[in-house]
């Protein structure tokens, strides 16, 4: 028998399907395990250990940190986070449904304009969010424009303001809206909205009875992939709101570099943590209890 | 108004083709009406205008539904019902909340749907006991396509559309489907517009059939019409088989004419329109019209050819004599099998025969 040692890795792994599995999926996993889970358990540990002097932690065990949540302030930064999070959300499925519906109908165009769309993630969005700000600012774009054609008379105040870090957060995160709802609307059969309309449905009851039931699954997908990143984000409120309106995000980050205090930073992202895993839970929750009732 | 479907000289373009081409039927109230064709040729365009996703051109005619043109009426506005080659069953309703889609919309009383859904199901033979609740998905084509026919036939509707309905399912249960949906529109008496390709199925279902062919109606007739009559060779060649032989009308015989076909034999034609003397004439006759005899066996006042059996094909009902006559021509013969073990047939390959028809069962044909 003539058997190359490439056939005979194969058949070796053949014989073996757990083998196999690992083979296939071992990698990442290994990866994950080194490089998310292992920061993870040491973060878990800062939180709960007091801060060192000059940064870092000192042995010893303490809930102090969590505690600190306790705190009004933290609170409201907690909250508004959630808030922006949840605005920045809805107004992505606004926008993103209509760009995906009709990308998805859109025929021979399709495979363009959904180019367009991931087209923004070719350049950082470190440097798009700056190019905003050259838009935004007092002598921006958009203010120079207006007194140009005499519409205002002074510039307004675009930038360093809670909508600044909006309008930031919704351009950042309009695509992640867009492809997954776009993903479930292209898999429809369109003849579903003939049948629906010969069955007497107007416009309105075709989306709300056939279209809308039926991209659910990629509206679901969009609001995570938007809410989860938006509530952690930090970049955008950082360059876009100024100092006046920071997001727990910016207070991890301010933990971390500025103020040097690691065990509160981590504290932080667990309570980061602990809201989205709540979130999550609660939607797979509706999720579930809507399939049964089917 | 006993009419329920007018077409009037109706056409449809698209961009520069045009898919339907200035057309006219009537379908009367409780027909089985069919729309027979091949593949693009217009039959599906006409049945999507009569149900409204489809406009005429603006000086492309008329169509009328019960009387009344409805040219621009959307889908949703013509009290129609329709049932898709794909089904197109919502796929996140339940069987009862498909069937009852229709009723919902047409706001007909909540007390009133469960019943009318219910029926509804059992009309197609489904029990709504067992089958309402389920998904799609659960289950198999057959079923699928009895919902998507409860699904149309729960509105009442004056008209139902039906685009291949049975195009998917085995043949077996579509000969089933084929008799039921007949059943059901002698019962119902609701008027049936049914599109296919399938030529035995038109047969067997039609009071009429439409048949087209290159965006216009090549035939329009009952099925016997349309078999036993073909206009043109199109219409002989795509339902059922047929022997086509050509020659020029030389003189007038008896009550018919003498006919000197291509091959250089004479036989008879009976007079019609179309023959006329010195006129080339294409003729048509089925196989099962033909027969064979030995040479000089053929019974007197039927037309004989001579030729040579190139083959025999066994096809267990009937049996096929395929005869080579001048110049160059095959012709098919259906025999009845008679059992080849007990009774074989005495042609074999090379066999000098004759074949033998009735002057009658020979259909001129017009140009296509």
């Amino acid at each position: 028998m003539n058997r190359s040692p490439r056939r005979a890795v194969l058949a070796w792994f053949a014989a073996r399907p757990g083998w196999r599995a690992f083979g296939l999926a071992g990698p990442a996993v290994v990866w994950l395990l080194a490089f998310f889970l292992i920061p993870l358990g040491l973060m878990l540990g800062t939180s709960v250990m007091p801060r060192g002097v000059y940064g870092g932690v000192e042995w010893g065990f303490t809930f102090e940190h969590y505690g600190r949540f306790a705190d009004r302030m933290y609170l409201s930064i907690l909250w508004r986070t959630a808030q922006d999070a949840g605005i920045t959300t809805l107004i992505c499925l606004l926008m993103g449904y209509p760009v995906a519906y009709v990308i998805a109908r859109s025929g021979p165009w399709k495979n363009f304009l959904l180019f367009l769309v991931v087209l923004p993630f070719w350049t950082s969005f470190l440097v798009r969010t700056f190019a905003m700000i050259f838009l935004l600012r007092d002598t921006g774009l958009i203010n120079a424009m207006l007194l140009r054609f005499g519409l205002i008379a002074e510039p307004i105040q675009m930038l360093y303001t809670p909508w600044a870090v909006l309008v930031g957060l919704v351009y950042g995160f309009l695509p992640f809206m867009v492809l997954p709802i776009y993903a479930s609307l292209e898999k429809m059969d369109w003849t579903l909205l003939e049948a629906a309309e010969v069955l007497g449905a107007r416009p309105a009851a075709r989306f709300l009875r056939i279209t809308l039931p039926l991209s659910l699954p990629g509206v679901a997908a969009g609001c995570c992939l938007v809410f989860i990143p938006s509530l952690g984000s930090f970049l955008t409120s950082d360059l876009l709101g100024g100092a006046k309106q920071i997001l727990i995000g910016n207070l991890v980050q301010n933990q971390f570099t500025s103020a040097r205090n690691w065990p509160f930073g981590s504290a932080a992202s667990f309570v980061l943590m602990a809201v989205v895993l709540v979130g999550v839970m609660v939607w797979q929750r509706i999720r579930d209890a809507d399939e049964r009732a089917i | 108004m006993d009419d329920v479907v007018e077409f009037v000289r109706v056409s449809k373009t698209f961009a520069a083709y045009r898919a339907v081409d200035n057309i006219s039927f009537e379908v009367r109230r409780g027909e089985f009406f069919s729309i027979l064709g091949p593949s693009g040729c217009g039959k599906t365009t006409t049945l999507r205008l009569l149900a409204g996703f489809e406009q005429p051109d603006a000086d492309g005619g008329e169509v009328r539904l019960l009387g009344e043109r409805v040219n621009e009426r959307r889908p949703y506005e013509r009290q129609i019902a329709m049932v898709f080659q794909s089904y197109a069953l919502f796929p996140h309703l339940s069987v009862e909340r498909n069937v009852a889609f229709g009723l919902e919309m047409r706001a007909v009383s909540a007390s009133d749907v469960p019943k009318r859904v219910a029926a509804a199901l059992e009309l197609v033979r489904l029990d709504p006991g067992v089958f309402g609740r389920r998904m799609p998905a659960q289950l198999s084509g057959g079923q699928r396509q009895r919902v998507a026919l409860a699904r149309a036939l729960v509105l009442e509707p004056a008209l139902l559309l039906l685009d291949e309905p049975l195009g998917a399912i085995d043949l077996k249960l579509r000969k089933e489907m084929q008799f039921e949906l007949k059943q059901l529109n002698r019962q119902l008496g609701t008027t049936f517009v049914y599109v296919t390709h399938d030529q035995e199925e038109a047969l067997t279902m039609s009071d009429r059939i439409a048949v087209m062919s290159n965006s216009r109606i090549a035939q329009l007739g009952s099925p016997a019409e349309i078999y036993e009559n073909p206009r043109t060779p199109f219409v002989a060649r795509f339902i059922g088989e047929s022997n086509f032989l050509e020659g020029t009308a030389v003189e007038p015989d008896g009550e018919g004419w003498l006919v000197v076909d291509d091959g250089g034999h004479r036989w008879h034609l009976p007079a019609g329109p179309g023959v006329a003397g010195g006129r080339r004439v294409s003729v048509a006759v089925r196989p099962e019209w033909l027969d064979l005899f030995r040479p000089g066996e053929t019974p007197a006042g039927e037309n004989v050819l001579p030729g040579i059996v190139r083959d025999v094909v066994y096809l267990g009902e009937t049996l096929h004599v395929v005869v080579r006559v001048a110049p160059e021509r095959d012709l098919t013969v259906a025999l009845r099998n008679e059992g080849q073990l007990a009774r074989p047939l005495p042609w074999a390959r090379g066999d000098a025969v004759h074949l033998g028809w009735l002057p009658g069962d020979s259909q001129v044909l017009e140009a296509d």
